[in-house]
């Protein structure tokens, strides 16, 4: 199997792949989609802890008829020792159609696509990608602005440990959108402007804001810091949490997004959180659309 | 027994030898050498078109033995080491336990002599259990054999320890071999620092985490004017630094793997644990640093740090698995494509695999002197090969090199007198 059975990653997926995902998300988003995965099995695999997106895929899997088996790192043979590769070939002699993974260790799903003859989906892995997120988020711009093209897109937070900071550069600068990755020097190395001739680097949040048509907002992960980043919390807060006054430098319909979970009166205040401009909630319900698309994509029945 | 080398290239950069001729060999030493000066006859080999020169002696390597019997045994390490054209290897002694007293050392000398397929010199810990908190047996591992001294694996990260090892050592006198690596510079990074972990998502090794490390070395070997040998240099400020050192008469020396020169960081075949080992596989620029580094003398020697690992264990998170890849058989063809393409002599890169080892670290062999150890390497710079992980001689198969197109390869390893054909050559011709 190739990059194109699975999907485990925004850097190898072709344009017009992308382009089929988002187009089939706003057809689900029309009508209700039928029940073209009656009859087959998804695995999700949950190495980390994980609430909506879990339960996004177990959604998204169940309104197109599919069964879903879960299994998490904790109260499995994971917890026992048990290798990835191991475990995955046990779940896979039990007829499973398709696998999504999330793992805290970047590569994950690529080990796994490399050895099991089903679609593998990268739920989220390490620092790596965390592609159907990318995708829900591009889906969700585009229910509110005509194109991604030309969009100034701030994206403020820990970008050294995210996932979400990565697919979401490749989709969007690849769409065309100019990507402002925004946060202290210790959690945006410089090595991220090579990323392409539309990102741009910028440790002051304010001139990171200016003028932007949407501002992604992430989370501190405090999970995968083992070491100080910044002197405190309350630092940060102080220089970047994005708050009601400085979203004034943006476009005053700024869309204002966050992939979740909120720490509210850190990262984002809670007012900013709860404003019309935010889409947070809808970036939930979007996240559904672009997961059945995904999955029908990888396991439908082929055209 | 006598054994005659007809009509090969000898080649000894240590006496600046390059003739065609013959060696004549008496039982564990080398008789005599010169063009045409033995008959055809018995313990005859024809080396026509081959390249002899002293034995290849490998500084780095881990047998595994004992404690990790599953992933090399000192018969299987020194039988691969021996069909890749090396006639000696160090073994570093992060086994279980850690070879850090005098019965430690004396064990492998014995496996060695009774299974090893060539000469195995141990190198002893710097500190009880490599832990960094006591000073080992040095006296004692010395008087049983040990040649060197090195936490390999783990840096020491104390200053104070390492100056007193060097201090300490300086009486035998050993070198002190030094994993050079901030802990805390590198801490659970899995590759090299830069752009290409960046996008993989994948915590980095900075280049700064060996250079500081080498930095601090050379200043504490320079005050106690001790024997600082750098393993397996990996990046250019390293070779700055050395090179600077040197200059000022330090006594340090230093060696490059075969994989830091022939590949970077992008070479890496994203999340395969066959490219992962530490040092990491470094930048471009570090790269085309060690080759100008290693054909200036900057870099004494070719070591391979042969890391042997079970299958299983590469097959994991790359975040997961081990550090270390096998590297003697493919020594000798990697460093022949830099002679290839011109960028280091022939003389340097023999000098590097075998003259220059014995010559730092005080061991026999590297020259073909009248009178030497019998050790020698007779190889075909020719021979065209694909590298077959599954073919290796090692018990493990975690090479980055798989299914390389290769050229030069061993034919005859010869260890105090005995020749032992490739086994991997089907159709070596046989002694007459």
């Amino acid at each position: 199997m190739n990059h194109a059975d699975h999907l485990l990653g925004i850097e190898h997926l072709a344009l017009p792949r992308l382009q089929h995902l988002l187009d089939q998300a706003a057809v689900f988003q029309r009508k209700p989609p039928e029940r073209v995965l009656s009859g087959k099995r998804l695995l999700l695999l949950f190495y980390e802890s994980s609430t909506r997106t879990r339960t996004s895929f177990e959604v998204a899997a169940r309104r197109l008829g599919a069964e879903t088996v879960n299994v998490s790192a904790v109260a499995s043979s994971i917890d026992k020792g048990e290798s990835l590769l191991d475990t995955v070939y046990t779940l896979r002699a039990m007829t499973i159609d398709g696998i999504v993974v999330r793992h805290a260790s970047s590569g994950a799903p690529n080990l796994v696509a490399d050895h099991v003859d089903v679609p593998v989906i990268n739920a989220g892995d390490g620092m790596h990608e965390h592609p159907t997120q990318a995708l829900l988020d591009a889906f969700t711009i585009l229910r509110h602005r005509p194109s991604i093209a030309g969009l100034r897109v701030a994206i403020v937070g820990d970008i050294l440990h995210s996932r979400v900071a990565r697919s979401n550069l490749l989709l969007l600068s690849r769409l065309g959108a100019e990507v402002r990755l925004c946060g202290p020097r210790t959690l945006l190395p410089r090595e991220f402007a090579a990323y392409g001739a539309n990102v741009s680097l910028s440790y002051d949040v304010e001139e990171a804001l200016g003028g932007a048509d949407v501002v992604m907002v992430l989370r501190i992960q405090m999970e995968r810091m083992r070491e100080s980043f910044f002197p405190s919390e309350a630092e940060y807060v102080a220089r970047y949490s994005v708050t009601r006054e400085r979203l004034r430098a943006a476009q005053p319909d700024a869309l204002v997004m966050h992939p979740g979970p909120i720490i509210r009166g850190v990262e984002i205040s809670a007012d900013v959180a709860d404003s019309p401009q935010s889409v947070i909630r809808e970036q939930v319900e979007n996240g559904v659309l672009i997961r059945m698309a995904v999955l029908q994509e990888l396991l439908g029945p082929r055209l | 027994m006598n054994l005659i080398l007809k009509n090969g290239r000898l080649f000894d950069p240590s006496r600046g030898l390059d003739q065609i001729g013959d060696v004549v060999l008496q039982d564990d030493r080398i008789r005599g050498l010169g063009p045409d000066i033995a008959a055809a006859g018995p313990g005859v080999v024809d080396c026509t078109g081959l390249i002899v020169t002293p034995g290849f002696i490998d500084l780095h390597v881990h047998l595994r033995e004992p404690g990790f019997e599953y992933k090399e045994t000192i018969e299987t390490g020194t039988r691969a080491a021996a069909a890749g054209g090396f006639t000696a290897v160090c073994a570093m002694p992060n086994t279980q336990p850690v070879n850090d007293n005098a019965g430690g050392t004396a064990f492998l000398l014995l496996r060695a002599r009774e299974f090893g397929h060539a000469r195995l010199y141990p190198i002893g810990a710097i500190t009880e259990g490599s832990r960094g908190e006591r000073l080992a047996a040095l006296g004692a591992m010395r008087q049983a054999g040990a040649v060197g001294f090195s936490d390999d694996g783990r840096p020491v990260m104390n200053a104070q320890m390492l100056r007193r090892a060097l201090e300490y050592s300086s009486m035998f006198p050993v070198p002190v071999i030094e994993h050079a690596e901030d802990l805390h510079l590198s801490a659970g990074g899995s590759m090299h620092a830069g752009p290409r972990a960046l996008q993989l998502g994948l915590r980095g090794i900075s280049s700064t985490s060996e250079a500081a490390m080498v930095a601090r070395d050379l200043l504490l070997a320079e005050e106690v004017g001790g024997h600082i040998h750098i393993a397996h240099l990996s990046t250019a400020a390293s070779v700055r630094l050395v090179r600077e050192a040197k200059s000022r008469g330090v006594l340090v020396t230093c060696e490059v793997t075969p994989h830091h020169f022939t590949l970077c960081d992008e070479d890496l075949v994203p999340y395969d644990a066959n490219f992962k080992m530490n040092p990491p596989l470094r930048g471009a620029a570090d790269r085309e640093a060690l080759i100008a580094g290693l054909a200036d003398g900057t870099i004494d020697a070719i070591a391979t740090d042969h890391a042997p690992h079970a299958a299983h264990e590469k097959l994991q998170e790359f975040d997961k698995a081990p550090f270390g890849i096998i590297g003697l058989e493919t020594a000798l063809p990697l460093s022949l494509r830099l002679v290839t393409e011109g960028r280091l002599s022939l003389a340097r890169m023999v000098d590097a695999l075998t003259c220059a080892p014995a010559r730092i670290f005080h061991l026999p062999g590297g020259s073909l002197a009248p009178g030497a150890l019998a050790d020698l390497t007779v190889f075909d710079p020719a021979a065209e090969w694909t590298c077959d992980p599954a073919l290796s001689l090692s018990k493990s198969r975690n090479t980055p090199f798989a299914g390389w197109q290769l050229t030069g390869r061993p034919v005859y390893t010869i260890v105090g007198g005995r020749l032992i054909p490739n086994p991997a050559l089907a159709a070596t011709p046989p002694v007459s």
